[in-house]
């Protein structure tokens, strides 16, 4: 087995982008990463690309030159970047490859995420006015603060945080902080979830070039590691979107199931992570995130939070570029953002939000539809 | 007006006595809610139909603040005249815990852990001129 090494990062800004493909927004990322890299399109040996609304990601070989490369299309619901860029880790590790490219886009209308409703007989799911991914969210995060008393507040500090980490990213979509008590007097989408607690569905590209270790020092003075990259789908009795039912039978969910693994694959553990990038599709999922992942015990998060312990001057920053919150969620792109944040700060290239002292270990989690959750640690 | 059911493989009994119709794993135990002969437990493909439960618990609830987007949603979705609706999970002893809507829209009036019981709300009239309803669970009378 190789080790892999990320030697390039680009981005398209995160946001809504009138007259703007998703492809034009893919490209520009990657154009980014290979200049960051100083590589050219025709040195890399495999692309794996994905987008969910903006087209066939292999397209774009007609603009950036048909050089022949592998090029595979991924398409993994929430998970797509994460699976793009684990695909591409594989590719190296195994050595069949020593040089690619990771990449995603994607571009989605208004409230793309507010309704979806699967055929196989479930339209009245969605007639009867269930099949919300914003009522899951609601629900699941109303039952943890039963259970682990989260307050409300909390989860405003966690929507105020974001809105703050975004306003000091130029390539955040938010870019204007909140109050607390905006936060919470903006309109109730779904008990006890507002509106300032919800991301939104956006557009945004990001494109990662990845080396063999040993070929690293090749690109960059500044190499860092990929030490695990984990893709896990949901066991039963977990409780994930879209389900008409849940057993009464209880499992953890995948967000823990790809963290145990990454942690092993890495070998250290949560406590020896210097900052993390959580899946916060909600004010909510960030709390839950943070203990799911092995962060602290459920339940710990009121007093860490209330506490300041993550921002970026905190104990353990947590979404430090903003997250959904302030990036929106460009399906295709959104996991790879996580990890262009944290190569920035591992770099200690993260201006304005940079994470004091010189952080050496960085973490990624993204989970969305149908129960699926993706990890990645990274190290210098 | 009639009442029908907004899907009658699902909620059946209408007008009247509203049940839910799931299924039974004869291997394994499980049940599942709508009725499908797989068995995500234990991965057979025997499961048979079983009339659920009328009465479980709240294991936890939203309410649901903006109008849905139609289609799929049959009910209404006009601003003006929507009304907050509550969603959430009743679970039945012994068997699973449903999805579905609350009669009940007050925050301060649903906790977990309450007794609930099946009802039915109404969503729209069809073109027949028929009442078209889901099923919902209300608070019972013990809490
Ligand atoms: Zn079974």
């Amino acid at each position: 087995m190789h080790d892999v090494a990320i030697v390039g990062i680009g981005m398209h800004e995160f946001g809504r982008h009138d007259g703007v493909t998703g492809m034009d927004q893919g490209v520009i990322a990657v154009r980014r990463a290979l200049a960051d890299a100083g590589a050219q399109w025709e040195d890399l040996e495999f692309a794996f690309g994905g987008s969910k609304d903006a087209g066939s990601p292999d397209t774009m070989v007609s603009r950036l030159g048909l050089t022949g490369l592998q090029f595979i299309n991924v398409h993994n619901g929430c998970a797509t970047g994460g699976s793009a860029l684990i695909s591409s880790y594989n590719a190296i590790r195994s050595g069949t490859f020593e040089i690619g490219i990771a990449l995603g886009f994607d571009k989605h209308e208004r409230g793309a995420f507010r309704v979806r409703t699967r055929g196989d007989n479930l339209e009245w799911y969605g007639e009867s006015g269930m099949a919300l991914t914003t009522q899951f969210f609601g629900m699941k995060i109303n039952r943890y603060m039963h259970d682990y008393g989260i307050t409300q507040n909390t989860l405003a500090r966690v929507s105020t945080k974001a809105f703050r980490n975004g306003a000091l990213n130029p390539m955040a979509w938010r870019r204007k902080p909140f109050s607390e008590e905006e936060v919470l007097e903006s309109t109730m989408l779904s008990y006890p979830l507002t509106q300032y607690m919800f991301c939104s569905p956006g557009e945004g590209g990001v494109a990662l070039v990845l080396v063999r270790a040993d070929r690293a020092k090749e690109f960059t003075d500044n190499p860092v590691y990929l030490k695990s990259c984990v893709v896990k789908s949901r066991r039963f009795g977990s409780f994930e979107v879209f389900s008409p039912h849940l057993s009464n039978e209880f499992s953890e969910g995948p967000t823990v199931d790809a963290s145990k693994a990454a942690f092993e694959m890495a070998g250290i553990g949560p406590d020896e992570i210097d900052l993390a990038q959580l899946q916060d599709t909600e004010s909510g999922a960030e709390v839950m995130h943070m203990a799911e992942n092995g962060f602290c015990e459920h339940g710990e998060q009121e007093a860490m939070i209330q506490n300041g312990e993550t921002e970026i001057d905190g104990k353990f920053p947590v979404n430090t570029d903003g997250g959904c919150l302030a990036n929106g969620e460009p399906i295709g792109a959104s996991g790879l953002r996580q990890v262009y944040e944290n190569v920035l700060q591992l770099r200690g290239d993260a201006g304005e939000r940079q994470v004091p002292n010189d952080p050496q270990t960085a973490y990624t989690h993204v989970y969305g539809a149908p129960g699926i959750s993706g990890v990645t640690i990274l190290s210098k | 007006m009639a009442q029908v059911s907004v899907q009658d493989t699902v909620l059946t009994g209408i007008p009247g006595e509203p049940r839910l119709i799931g299924g039974r794993c004869p291997d394994c135990g499980n049940h599942v809610f709508p009725m499908q002969k797989d068995c995500p437990k234990c991965t057979g493909d025997r499961i048979e139909q079983v009339e659920l439960s009328t009465k479980g618990v709240l294991w936890t609830w939203t309410i649901q603040g903006f109008p849905p987007k139609s289609p799929p949603y049959i009910g209404e979705t006009d601003p003006e005249n929507f009304e907050a609706y509550g969603v959430g999970y009743v679970e039945l002893p012994g068997e699973v815990k449903v999805e579905a809507r609350l009669t009940e829209n007050d925050p301060t009036r649903l906790r977990v852990g309450m007794e609930m019981e099946l009802t039915v709300v109404p969503l729209a009239i069809d073109e027949e001129g028929n009442e078209v309803v889901t099923f919902a669970f209300q608070p019972s009378d013990n809490n």
